[in-house]
């Protein structure tokens, strides 16, 4: 058999599926609905068992169209700063509150993503959250939890 | 019927709901002529704008970008052989050749002009069918139900896996798991929540498919280094030339639309077949019906060649919207992520949906003519300028992107657990659209999961756990059978393909 990523991600799917299956067999019924013939485990068995089938036979089965990918041509360092960036974005989305971090947020990318012209990268962060705040907050009514704001008495 | 029209108007043609059309269109318009962004990633992107309307309104707007979304991907496809999405192939096999001959406005022209048959045509016939089909539908029971989603998650995996029907269905499998996650809806037991109270409601509809498309697919361009903008920068260039059709060209195309259309709407009705198939098969169609001195021209700039493809996509958009107002089974990613967003809104499509909730049902339909009309407004004179706007640097159209999935689940959840989940099922959905992992049938089988287990559930308690209610009525053992066959058919051209 031919190992290639496509097969070792066959493999973890199936491993997952395995996990899955279990976990399915685990999950607690009413003592009457123990032998109905489908309970809240039923659907998720069959499931498990579907992600063995399909992960086992990709696995099994010759793969006429693997897939090769160059790994030297991803950039896989601005990948990370950007999801780095979002994590960071979602932790302290409510402790600071919508406007600033998501303004922060935005500035940031597009400094990491090699932008260096500073009045266009302040517009389209700042002013634009707040035109958007705006639009959601103002006009569509879409309630916005903004600590930040509220604290210097923009919001209500 | 005419009630039902009449109540669609007024719905449809109300100030708000048209602007929606407008711009709905115009932003699917720049988000088609984008490589890599399809329909799919623009509706995800306007649900959080959705939120504020009523389900109509919000409906009318995610079909207007759907629709705009197919007809701006034919520009790139004709002025610079790149399709902005799968719908749009065929439409670059004519298309191009003619651009390149100096005739990008006659093929733009006909694109447009073909496309806004296609759409009026096929609406038309969703007008006479969806409600017949409804009343039907009505005596489907809970076994054609269960036998109805197998079937469109496997037509899905089959043709949208490009010959990966294996991958197409772990992923089907996936979806299916992902939506297992929480309260069970009879017993609200919880499942698979490893006691995190975050994930007792489940997971988000919209937080799957903002993770599985628009950040993922904006981590994709990063990752691969690719400029979606610079397709655009390059049709802003482009010198379009005259716009007229004369009458020769117009004879062919009055014989192409009304066959292509037809093609077009019976493809897209079908569950998982939609537009690029319905494109395909009316060009191959096309090329057949033709005379020999035509046939010839087809691949050098051949107006019925570009004219097939393009009706019949933008027909294959209208019928797609068959099965999901009908049976409440959508029939594509797209429309799945439509149907998601409809029952966040607490409206359950379906064949009730008809005599419930008309005004929605009605609107839809009301709205593709406007929305056609606008269209043709928007594409012949505009898309130059619409270009202009596109080539924002990809510095500036990635981060936004993800401004918007982020912004997206934030106003509907308030919890940074929902933010971490959605980065994690970003990062895991990049890393398998490199290997060709397809996530539409992802999707679609997180629509369905819900509702297939629940008609699984009732098959089973009505036949005491037997099985046989698979093959004890006609209907569900008919569908099960083209299940069967699509599956055969499938196993039967790989294996064809190898040999």
């Amino acid at each position: 058999m031919n190992i290639n990523t496509t097969k070792i991600i066959s493999l973890l799917f199936f491993i997952f599926s395995a996990f899955y299956l279990y976990t399915a067999y685990q999950i607690q019924v009413f003592a009457f609905d123990e032998n109905a013939p489908f309970n809240a485990r039923t659907f998720p068995i069959y499931l498990g068992y579907a992600g063995l089938f399909f992960s086992g036979l990709k696995l099994i089965l010759p793969d006429p169209n693997t897939i090769k990918v160059d790994h030297k041509n991803l950039e896989y360092k601005n990948t990370g700063i950007l999801i780095l960036i979002a994590i960071i974005y979602g932790a302290t989305i409510l402790k600071v509150g919508y406007f600033l971090t998501t303004s922060l947020f935005l500035f940031a990318s597009y400094y990491f993503l090699g932008e260096r012209r500073w009045i266009l990268m302040f517009l389209l962060s700042f002013p634009f959250v707040a035109a958007f705040m705006y639009l959601l907050h103002g006009i569509l009514d879409i309630y916005l939890r903004d600590p930040f704001l509220q604290s210097i008495g923009v919001m209500g | 019927m005419i009630e039902g029209i009449l109540i669609g108007l007024t719905t449809a043609l109300t100030f708000q709901n048209i602007l929606m059309v407008m711009v709905g269109c115009f932003f699917g318009t720049i988000i088609g002529m984008l490589p890599g962004l399809g329909p799919m990633t623009a509706i995800a992107l306007m649900i959080p704008i959705t939120y504020g309307f009523d389900p109509a309104t919000g409906l009318i707007l995610m079909a207007g970008v759907y629709y705009g979304a197919v007809f701006g991907g034919s520009t790139s496809s004709i002025l610079l052989n790149a399709p902005g999405v799968p719908g749009t192939v065929a439409t670059s096999f004519d298309g191009y050749p003619m651009a390149q001959q100096g005739k990008a406005g006659k093929a733009l022209a006909i694109a447009a002009w073909s496309s806004f048959a296609g759409g009026t045509l096929s609406a038309i016939y969703l007008l006479f069918m969806a409600p017949s089909l409804s009343k039907v539908s009505l005596s489907f029971r809970s076994p054609d139900y269960f036998a109805l989603m197998i079937l469109g998650l496997t037509a899905i995996a089959a043709f949208s896996s490009k010959g990966q029907f294996l991958k197409a269905m772990m992923m089907v499998v996936l979806g299916l798991m992902l939506a297992s996650v929480g309260q069970d809806s009879l017993s609200d037991i919880t499942r698979f929540t490893f006691n995190n109270m975050n994930l007792t409601d489940g997971i988000s509809f919209v937080l799957v498919v903002m993770a599985t498309f628009a950040m993922s697919e904006a981590l994709t361009i990063i990752l691969k280094r690719n400029d979606p903008t610079s397709a655009a920068k390059q049709v802003s260039l482009t010198e379009l030339g005259s716009i007229k059709i004369n009458k020769e060209e117009r004879t062919k195309m009055y014989k192409t639309i009304p066959r292509s259309s037809v093609i077009g709407f019976l493809i897209g009705v079908l569950p998982g077949a939609g537009a690029t198939i319905a494109s395909f098969l009316a060009y191959g169609m096309e090329r057949n019906v033709v005379s020999d001195e035509e046939k010839e021209k087809f691949g050098k700039g051949s107006v019925n060649g570009l004219s097939a493809p393009e009706t019949a996509n933008n027909a294959a958009c209208s019928g797609s919207f068959v099965p999901m107002l009908t049976l409440g089974i959508p029939g594509s990613g797209t429309t799945a992520v439509m149907l998601g967003a409809l029952l966040g809104f607490g409206v359950q499509p379906g064949p009730r949906l008809y005599m419930t909730n008309p005004e929605i049902f009605w609107s839809i339909i009301m709205s593709m003519y406007i929305g056609m009309v606008i269209l043709l407004i928007l594409n012949l004179p505009l898309i130059p300028y619409i270009a202009r706007i596109l080539a924002v640097p990809k510095n500036y159209l990635i981060p936004l992107i993800l401004f918007f999935s982020v912004t997206g689940i934030y106003v509907m959840s308030f919890n940074n657990f929902d933010i971490y989940l959605m980065i994690g099922i970003a990062v895991v959905a990049t890393f398998l659209r490199l290997y060709d992992f397809p996530m539409p049938p992802l999707i679609l089988a997180f629509v369905l999961g819900g509702l297939m287990e629940e008609n699984l559930r009732r098959s089973l308690l009505l036949s005491n756990g037997s099985w046989e209610f698979l093959w004890d009525r006609t209907l569900t053992a008919c569908i099960l059978a083209t299940t069967i066959l699509i599956v055969i058919w499938h196993i039967y051209k790989t294996f064809k393909k190898k040999n």
